[in-house]
């Protein structure tokens, strides 16, 4: 079945596009939508795009960081303010995936992918969609809806973290490059030595990155040394359901769970 | 529905008509007829599809061919400089970083993407660069021995042509 490609000058107008058609879909960075249309998915009919400047654009102030939805992992990991983005932009690819794969695109990317999605779920990001409605909300309320359908997203946006309180790890079965076993991701800001409103994410565990709730409760108030995040440790699978999938069964998963965020939280190697 | 699409192709004006939605893959090899370029797996996975978009590594099966309209396209077709073959191919050779030869051009394009912008990787900046491309011949350690042998005759040929 032949598609149809409609480009637009202005997001605004490609979220109208996509709106309107149930076979509909917004071409990113063309990761996933590409192989879709490759296999001939008889579900997409029309393909839209936008050459929108604001959708590549990124700020970056003393607080604040404002990433367009088309920003790509190559344009992140080119951009020193963002260097604690790095490795999580690192993570997502080869070099010829990230010079496409953009950060809009992530939010949607199926299970096990979604690694940054899983950092900026840690960094409490919300999303700014696009078009009619247009309206800023927390990210973890797209993730939990984002298969039923939700308008174009524009941008993303979330306080810039203090130096050295943001962590991330991808456990993985290739190296340098292959799919996420788990992916954590962690803000961790420090009062007195004590972590202080901390948020800790998964990716790869469910169907979308989820908060690991009972770890952040379980950190509140403690340092990150040994003996103080055994709680954590304990707790570190409360809440989560775990999928079964090629990459790994849900018991591996839970398994390795401690002991890739005991490595996060104390700074080891993964 | 076709739409007409210009590009420049390793140095080339290209002008061509594309299926709406088609790949940059099957554009390059079926309607302009460069049959460098290679097509493994179509899903973004494999690396053999590798070419570079204004100098960037991008896996062509993956990459909307109408993206493309203006832009500079390099694929492995190009990369020999007149009469002589770019360091690269020749370091492949003399490496034996080819067994079957498929994944090579996806390679060498991921290879020249990274030496266009450094001519001293350390070796995990090597294997970074390939790490997208799939060899089920060599087990990569000719391969990368070929770049850093090829980063090496570049550099040292630059550093001569600065003294001359």
């Amino acid at each position: 079945m032949s598609v149809t490609v409609k480009t637009f000058a202005r997001l605004e107008e490609a979220a109208a596009a996509l709106s309107s058609e149930r076979g509909a879909r917004f071409l990113g960075g063309g990761t996933l939508v590409m192989r879709a249309l490759n296999e001939a998915d008889p579900a997409i009919t029309t393909i839209v795009r936008a050459t929108d400047p604001g959708l590549a654009q990124i700020t970056v102030s003393s607080s604040r960081v404002e990433l367009g939805a088309g920003v790509t992992m190559a344009m992140i990991l080119a951009e020193r303010e963002l260097a604690f983005l790095h490795p999580v932009a690192r993570a997502v690819g080869g070099p010829a995936v990230r010079e496409a794969a953009t950060v809009g695109g992530n939010l949607f990317a199926p299970s096990p992918y979604g690694d940054f999605a899983t950092a900026l779920l840690a960094l409490d990001a919300t999303v700014t969609l696009a078009g009619q409605g247009a309206r800023e909300l927390p990210l973890e309320e797209l993730l939990g809806r984002r298969d039923r359908g939700v308008s174009l997203v524009a941008r993303v946006a979330f306080r810039r973290p203090a130096s050295d309180t943001f962590r991330f790890a991808k456990v993985t079965r290739v190296r340098p490059k292959g799919v996420s076993v788990l992916s954590i991701a962690a803000q961790l800001p420090l009062a007195s030595g004590r972590v202080a409103g901390g948020r800790v994410a998964y990716g790869a565990l469910e169907r979308t990155p989820v908060r690991a709730k009972a770890v952040e409760r379980a950190l509140e108030g403690r340092s990150l040394d040994r003996g103080a995040i055994a709680p954590a440790l304990a707790a570190a699978a409360d809440g989560v359901a775990p999928v079964d999938d090629a990459i790994a069964s849900a018991w591996w998963r839970r398994e390795i769970l401690p002991v890739h965020l005991r490595r996060l939280l104390l700074g080891e190697a993964t | 529905m076709k739409a007409p699409i210009q590009f420049r192709l390793n140095g080339e004006e290209t002008a061509t008509f594309a299926d709406a939605g088609a790949n940059l893959l099957d554009v390059l090899r079926e309607a302009v007829g460069d049959l460098s370029v290679k097509g493994g797996c179509w899903q973004g996975t494999c690396g053999t599809c590798t070419v570079l978009v204004d100098g960037a590594p991008r896996l062509s099966c993956i990459t909307l061919a109408e993206s493309c309209a203006g832009k500079s396209i390099e694929t492995v077709a190009g990369l020999r400089r007149g009469a002589d073959l770019h360091p690269l191919q020749t370091s492949f050779m003399e490496h034996f970083a080819a067994q079957c030869g498929y994944c090579t051009p996806g390679m060498l394009m991921a290879a020249k993407a990274l030496l266009d912008r450094n001519l001293n990787p350390t070796r995990a900046e090597v294997v970074d660069a390939i790490c997208g491309n799939i060899c089920r011949c060599t087990g990569y350690e000719p391969i990368i021995a070929a770049i850093l042998e090829a980063a090496r005759l570049e550099a040292s040929l630059g550093a001569n042509q600065r003294r001359a």
